[in-house]
Order: C-alpha cells, then structure tokens, then sequence
C-alpha cells in the first residue's frame, strides 16, 4: 500500500522553472533513487511528495488517492532528512516516541514500538541519550528509528549519508538495505552519489535540470543507457566520450566506451587508438590508467592491478564492438 | 518551506502584530496630520475649525521653534561626539587585556540601565547643585566659583547627562565589533612594520566603520525624543535654551492645550525622524541581506 | 623584579581602565552610598565616601513615608505585563517571518522597525486624547497596551534572530510526524527556543521599566511607575538628597542587576544586525 504517482507535476519558483512536467510511477514496496548532479531538482521532487513543498501543477497521488493538497502531517509518510533534523531537546525515547504522541497512540503501545525499533536499529543502549550526546552514524539511526514507528506507506530519504565520513556510509547503505528487505514498504532514496543509487536500487530515476533522463534498474541504465547524459553519470569512472565527425551515413557525433570495457596492451593488433600513458591510479585491486590519445583526449582504462605499464609508455587501446556506444547529435544513443 | 497551507498560516500569525503595529502608527499619525489643520484648543473644545496651514506657519515662524531645533541638533550632536569619541577608546580599552576585566564592564555598563529620572536627579541634584552638589564642592576646594549648571549651560549639561546614560551603548556595541576584527589582520600589519596608530586607522576604524554608523543612526533615532532628563532639570528653561523640539510640542500641547500647533509641530518632528530613519532603515536592509 | 613588557602595558591598561570606569560609575556609587548618609551629611561640603554614620533611615522614611511600593509594584506590573502580553503577539509572528519567508518577510520586518523610529511626539496628541475618553489615562492597563505597542517591533526582531538559528528541517520533521502547527510551536519550537524567548523577555522589561516618555505623560498619582514617581522628587522641597538616594538606588538596582546578565541581548536587539 505505498504506490505512489506522478502525474505532470511541475514546480517553479518565481519565474524559474525547476521541474518540468513530470510523470512516474512509484511502485508499491519498490526501493526507488532519485539520482543526478546537485540542483537537478531531486531532492525539491522529494519535498513535494512529502508535502513540504507545493507543486506549481500537476498531482501527486499515494494508494490511488489524489494527495496534492493535503499537508505532510496526513499524508501518512515518514522521512528521514539529510541533516537528520533530531528534537535536540528531547531523549532518543522521545524523539521516536513524538509522532506516535502525535497520533494519540497509548503509552503502552508507544513503549512496545519503541523497544522493537529500537532492537533494529541498535539503539536500546542509547534510548535516554540526547541527540548531541550520540556520533553521526547513531544519530542516523534515531532518524530511521522515529520513521519507522510510524509505518508509513513509504520512506523518503533525503541524502541521508552525505553527512557521514566513507566507511560509515558503505556500512549504513548495507543496514538500509537489508531494512528495506525486512520491512518491504516503499522507499524513495534521493543521492547525488551514484554508486548509492547502483548498489541499493530496485529502480533508479536520473534527473538532469529537471527532467527525468530515465527510469530504470541498475543493469538497464548501465547497459542501455538512453543518451549521453545518463551513459556518462552511470557507471564510475565515467564513461570515456570520443567526438567523431557524422557523415551522411552514420549520424553519429560522439563515441562512448566504458574505462572497463577498453584493453590496453603494448601490442599493436586490433587496436583502435594509440597513446601515450599519463597519470596511473594504482589501488592495488585494479589500476586505472589515463592515456593521452592524439586528436581524441584523454581516455580513462581499467586495468588489472598487475598491470605493468608505467609513464610515459606508448600503448594500444581496442574494445569490444558491441560495447562501444554511439550517440547522434542530441546526445540519444543510437547503437 | 513553502506551501499555501503554512504560508496562510503564517499570514494569521503576523495578522495580530501588523494590525496593532498599524493601528498604532497609522491612525494616530493620521489623526495628528488632521488636528495639525485645525485651530484647535484643549480649552475651548468644539470650536475647531479649519485653518489649512496655519498652524505649520506659526509653529515653524516660531522663534522657539528655531532655538529648539538648533538645541536639538546641539543635543545629539553632542551626544554622537561624546559617545561615539569616548566609545571608541572604551571600546579599545576594554578590548585590552586588563585584570578584572569583568568589573570594569559592569561599571562601564552600569549608566544605561538606569532610568533617566533617575540619571537626571542624581545629577542635578547631587553633582550639578550649585550649593549642595560634589562639583560645588570640588570647586570651592580649588578656590573656584561653583557654576550654576541648569541656570548658565543648560544645553550642556543635559549633553553631558545624556551622554553618560549612552556611552555604554556605543562602547558595548564597538566592542563587540572590535572582538570580531579578524586578528590575524593585526598581526599581518604587525609584520608589516605598522605601528598602533596606524593599526587603528587603516585596519580597526575601517573595521568599526559598519558599527559606528549603525551607533550613530540608532542614537540619533532615540536622542531626537530627548524628554525625561529636560523635563525633570530644566523644564527647557531658562526661556528655551534647553528647549528641544520634543519638548516643545509636549509644552504647547499639553501645556499651553494647543492642540492644532502642538499637532503641526508633531508632524514636523516626524519628517526629521523620517529623514534618519531613511538612512538607517537602509543599513538595517544591507544587514538582513548578510 | 623584571617586569616585561606585557605585564608593564597590562599593568598601565589595567590602571586607566579601573579609573575611567570608577569615574564613569562613580554617580551609582555615590548615589549608593549616599542612600546610607543622614541629610546633613549628604549634603556636605566636605563629603565623605564611607566614614560616616550609616543609617538605615532614609530607606525607611521612603518605604514607610511614601507610597514607593505601590510604584514599585506598578513598575513591575507595567514591565512584566507589556513583555509577557508582547511575546504572544511576536512569538506567532517571528515564527511566520523566520520559518515561512516569502519576498515580503524582509519589507515586513523592516516596516515593523520602522514604527520604532516614530517619534512619540508625533502621536503624542492623539493618544492622549485617546485615552481620556476611554479613562485609560492614569491606568495599568492603559501603560501596558503602550508598552506593548512600542516594545513589540523589538521583540518581534529579537525573536526572529533566534529563530532564524533553528534549522527549519528540525520543524518540517514535526510536520512529517503529524505535529500540528499547535504542537510544532508547543513541542518543538518553544523548548528549543527558550533561551532566545527568555533573553528577549529580559531586554523588554528592562526597556519598559526605564521607558521615560508615555510613563511620564499617561500617568498620575495611580499607575505611576517608578520613573514618574522618582520625577515627581524634582521639585525642590528642602533637604532630601539622602532620601533621593534611597528611592533611586531601589528603583534601579533590579535592572542594574537584570541589565548586567542582558549585554549580549542588548546588542542583538538594539544594534538591528550591525554587529555580531
């Protein structure tokens, strides 16, 4: 019961138009992410479906109901925000104990929700705690915790890891997921980093400038991406563009190959293009090279990490046919 | 966070304060701008009548109004030097490191938070009191003929009661300021070769500039209503050499019941102001904006 | 003993700041201890600072003799009353300024500034009319509504800085758990906000207990608060310097008191923004 869909929904402010018309449909129970680069508009998409924010036209519905003009505190959604945004005056007890206040739940009732997520999420040691007495990745917790009492229809995460130091964030990403296997309600998850949105999506949404570019899981978008912008966002390090030329007829203007899928040798056979070796990354599992090419830039490949090219190396760069992307001049893939 | 349902709330919210703060301005002020054309005494009510601009003409014609016009630009422009002079050097003092620094600024505070009867009793009385009073007796010490404050300087020595009351605020307020100067700043200057005078011209005065000003507005707001310490003194004697313009229209209005002058000279008073309030509302925009 | 260069200039600092500051406190000194002197005494050519006969007369002349305490009462009445009725009214619209901004809030606030910056003298006739056909003229009631009134755009300023450091998410978070505005405000705003609510108290009632215009003008013998009834000593009848002293050192001493722990709220609501 955590459908929810968009149907044209636009938002401006002023005169500036943030979000063109928009249609998605959220599925029930799915873990979808909202992904782009920062001011695409994901995170305002978000607050309209919780309600914070108005949409300039359009409508939102949850569970079939039209719910755009109904105030967040109705709409039977929890989210959990960037910055937590924690009662700093209240325990962690009373923190997750507020909303079930809010709904006149009985004090029994509230004790028992609040020791069960508590026992999830790890917090019964730290229930009389204030939220200054607790560390980054606790007081993320205390945000999850004060959402799930609730059982809302569907989570709303706003960049929820962005605060956190690098292992922190790779543990709380597997802790969300294996949350959303436990729980199975709906989660729309909003992240600039992409490698959030590939490991933990069922879906995922690309936003660029207001629009959604595409919809789709992990593999499709990686696979099949619609045109260059997603190609180039999905997948890390980006995907490595080569101009070409369209002549009449091959309309294409611009190569794409992923850094994994380029074979680098010292061996002239099948080699598409030659370069000279710049900088190398080694991190020991792989190494990533950066080739100067001739009148083509700077391609990025993957490599083993044995590999023993070092500086200044001339070498040979071939890939696969079929894993070489072509896209015309409006950047849609073609091939 | 912005919908339509919390932005009609929020307009129910500001309503109680925008009405009372209007009714507050708005219809009096009208009520002054409408009794300011009429010939209209306390003490022959009922025989108002319109006169146009009559009022305005013999208020501004009026030699006291002249005399007190130029006492209130004598008033706070006293005042500002005083202040603004002392509090800079307060302010770097009390910037410095000096033991018991706590009780020096609890003394050098003190002043403002007194209320002005008070300030203006104690001095009157006590200091500036040709027979009884400490500067009396100090210069009988030194063989000197004790000056009749109130009756020889009056403009003057509510100048200095004034001051004395808002000196703390000007220090208090550049100090502040002075604590925010980035001391690195200094210490570069230091390493520069700059000596303390020229440390405080080029780097804390520039500093202190955006303080100052704001001093100087916000106190000339409040000393252009100068009332209290006039009232309990001088009473604006002897004649209207302590007169300010404040007290002027308080005397005609309430003392001499001429309503309609009393209302013209209100109004003038309220062009002054505004004319200050322009500026300062000015620098209160450029501070909300940071 | 070396004394080096930093204990040297400490040392010379320290001396011409305890001696500006002493000659800057010295009338609250004075009038302290003048409050203790017998009249003969206080007015003495050759005054003493402390070796006199204290006495605890004046005081009681005062309290006893006059009636000091009904003004004291009205003083505390008209301050706390006008602050307490003034948050009301500011709390709801601080709020609405600091956590709904719209283009107008900035115009807003300064327009509610701006009625500070009114000269009374330019409602003076009106509102003195005003009140003697509504028999408000010498009342409490009558001083606190004014009170209010010229203390609300303060308050409503002073509020909205401490609001504005409350980070909006932590209220949009009630919202998502079902708190209504009732409950936003209540639960989560106030107590979080207490402080700045509480600093903001303080400077008001130490703003309208010295306020020495409408408190002078609207009163008489009634509802008089202290700075009217201290004025009322200006007219000279004979000796009373010592019984001066006593009647000022207890109508200023509270806010001596209350002021000393408000410096860092009188900066933030006096100085509109210019300094942090």
């Amino acid at each position: 019961m955590g459908s929810i869909t968009l149907k044209q929904v636009t938002k401006s402010f002023d005169d500036v138009n943030i979000i063109k018309p928009l249609d998605l449909e959220i599925k029930d129970g799915e873990f979808i992410v909202f992904v782009g680069p920062s001011g695409c508009g994901k995170s305002t998409l978000l607050r309209m479906i919780a309600g914070l924010e108005d949409t300039t036209s359009g409508n939102i519905e949850i569970d079939g109901n039209d719910a755009t003009a109904t105030p967040p505190a109705k709409r039977g959604l929890a989210m959990v925000f960037q910055s937590y945004a924690l009662y700093p005056h209240m325990s962690v007890r009373n923190n997750i104990a507020f909303p079930l206040k809010r709904a006149k739940v009985p004090a029994e009732e509230i004790e028992k929700k609040i020791a069960s997520a508590a026992d999830i999420l790890n917090l019964t040691d730290y229930l009389d705690r204030k939220p200054g007495q607790l560390s980054g990745g606790q007081r993320q917790r205390v945000a999850i915790g004060r959402a799930i009492v609730r059982q809302p229809s569907a989570f709303l995460f706003d960049e929820p890891l962005s605060n956190l130091d690098a292992s922190l964030r790779v543990n709380m990403r597997l802790e969300i997921s294996e949350l959303h296997k436990d729980l199975a309600t709906t989660m729309i998850y909003v992240t600039h980093d992409q490698v959030e949105a590939m490991t933990m999506a069922d879906r995922i949404a690309v936003f660029n400038a207001g629009v959604i570019e595409q919809v789709g899981t992990p593999l499709e978008l990686y696979q099949k991406p619609v045109n260059r912008f997603v190609a180039g966002f999905i997948g890390s390090p980006k995907m490595n563009f080569i101009d070409t030329t369209p002549t009449d007829n091959d309309p294409t203007c611009c190569l794409g190959v992923r850094p994994e899928h380029l074979s680098i040798s010292k061996d002239m056979k099948d080699s598409i293009w030659t370069g000279k070796v710049g900088v190398i990354e080694h991190l020991g599992s792989e190494t990533f090279l950066h080739v100067h090419v001739k009148g083509k830039g700077t391609l990025t490949v993957k490599a083993d990490g044995e590999c023993p090219i070092v500086y200044g190396d001339d070498v040979f760069l071939s890939a696969q046919e079929n894993k070489i992307m072509r896209f015309d001049t409006n950047g849609i893939r073609i091939s | 966070m912005a919908t339509t349902h919390s932005r009609t709330l929020a307009r129910f919210m500001l309503l109680p304060s925008v009405l009372l703060l209007l009714g507050w301005m708005i219809v009096p002020l009208c009520m002054t701008l409408y009794f300011s054309f009429l010939d209209y005494n306390l003490l022959s009510p009922g025989s108002e009548e319109f006169i146009g601009f009559l009022n305005y003409e013999f208020f501004l014609t009026d030699p006291a109004f002249l005399a007190s016009f130029f006492n209130t630009l004598l008033l706070v422009g006293g005042v500002l030097t005083i202040t603004i002079g002392g509090g800079i050097g307060l302010a770097i003092l009390l910037d410095q490191a000096i033991w018991g620094r706590n009780y020096v600024r609890i003394m050098v505070l003190a002043p403002f938070f007194v209320m002005p009867t008070v300030s203006a009793l104690v001095w009157k009385n006590m200091f500036m009191n040709p027979v009884n009073g400490l500067f009396a007796h100090f210069a009988a010490w030194f063989g000197a003929a004790p000056i009749d404050f109130f009756a020889e300087i009056p403009l003057l020595s509510i100048i200095i009661i004034v001051s004395w009351q808002w000196l703390p605020f000007a220090a208090l307020i550049l100090l502040t300021a002075i604590q925010s100067l980035d001391r690195e700043q200094l210490e570069a200057a230091d390493l520069d070769g700059a000596g303390p005078f020229s440390k405080f011209i080029y780097i804390v005065l520039p500093h202190l500039s955006r303080a100052i000003t704001a001093v100087i507005l916000i106190e000339t707001i409040f000393l252009l209503s100068i009332f209290a310490e006039i009232l309990v003194t001088t009473s604006g004697g002897p004649g209207y050499e302590s007169t300010n313009i404040t007290y002027l229209i308080y005397t005609q209005s309430l003392l001499q019941f001429d309503v309609g002058g009393g209302s013209a000279g209100g109004i003038v008073a309220v062009i002054i102001a505004n004319i200050v309030a322009i500026f300062l509302m000015r620098l209160i925009g450029k501070n909300l904006e940071g | 003993m070396a004394m080096n260069n930093k204990n040297k200039s400490k040392l010379i600092y320290t001396l011409l700041a305890w001696s500006i500051s002493g000659m800057i406190f010295f009338p609250i000194l004075w009038t302290l201890l003048t409050s203790f002197k017998t009249e003969a005494e206080a007015i003495s050519s050759s005054p003493s600072l402390f070796m006199f006969d204290w006495t605890l007369q004046n005081y009681q002349d005062v309290l006893q003799r006059s009636p000091y305490f009904n003004h004291f009462w009205n003083s505390v009445v008209i301050s706390l009353g006008s602050s307490l009725l003034g948050l009301l009214i500011a709390i709801p619209a601080a709020w609405s300024m600091a956590f709904v901004q719209t283009k107008r809030t900035k115009n807003l606030l300064m327009w509610m500034l701006s009625t500070k910056m009114l000269p009374p003298v330019g409602v003076l006739i009106p509102i003195y009319l005003l009140f003697r056909d509504l028999e408000l003229l010498d009342t409490k009631l009558g001083l606190v509504v004014v009170m209010t009134l010229i203390n609300l755009p303060i308050m409503v300023w002073m509020l909205y800085t401490y609001f504005r450091e409350i980070p909006n998410e932590i209220l949009e978070a009630s919202r998502m758990d079902g708190a209504s505005i009732g409950a936003e405000i209540f639960h989560v705003l106030l107590p979080i906000a207490l402080p700045g609510i509480a600093s903001t108290l303080l400077l008001n009632v130490i703003l309208a207990w010295n306020e020495a215009f409408w408190t002078l003008i609207l009163t008489a013998a009634d509802a008089a608060p202290l700075t009217a009834f201290i004025a009322s000593y200006s007219s000279p009848e004979g000796l009373f310097y010592a019984k001066l002293s006593a009647a000022s050192t207890m109508a200023i001493v509270p806010i001596l008191i209350l002021g000393w722990f408000s410096q860092k709220q009188l900066v933030r609501g006096l100085s509109f923004g210019a300094v942090k």
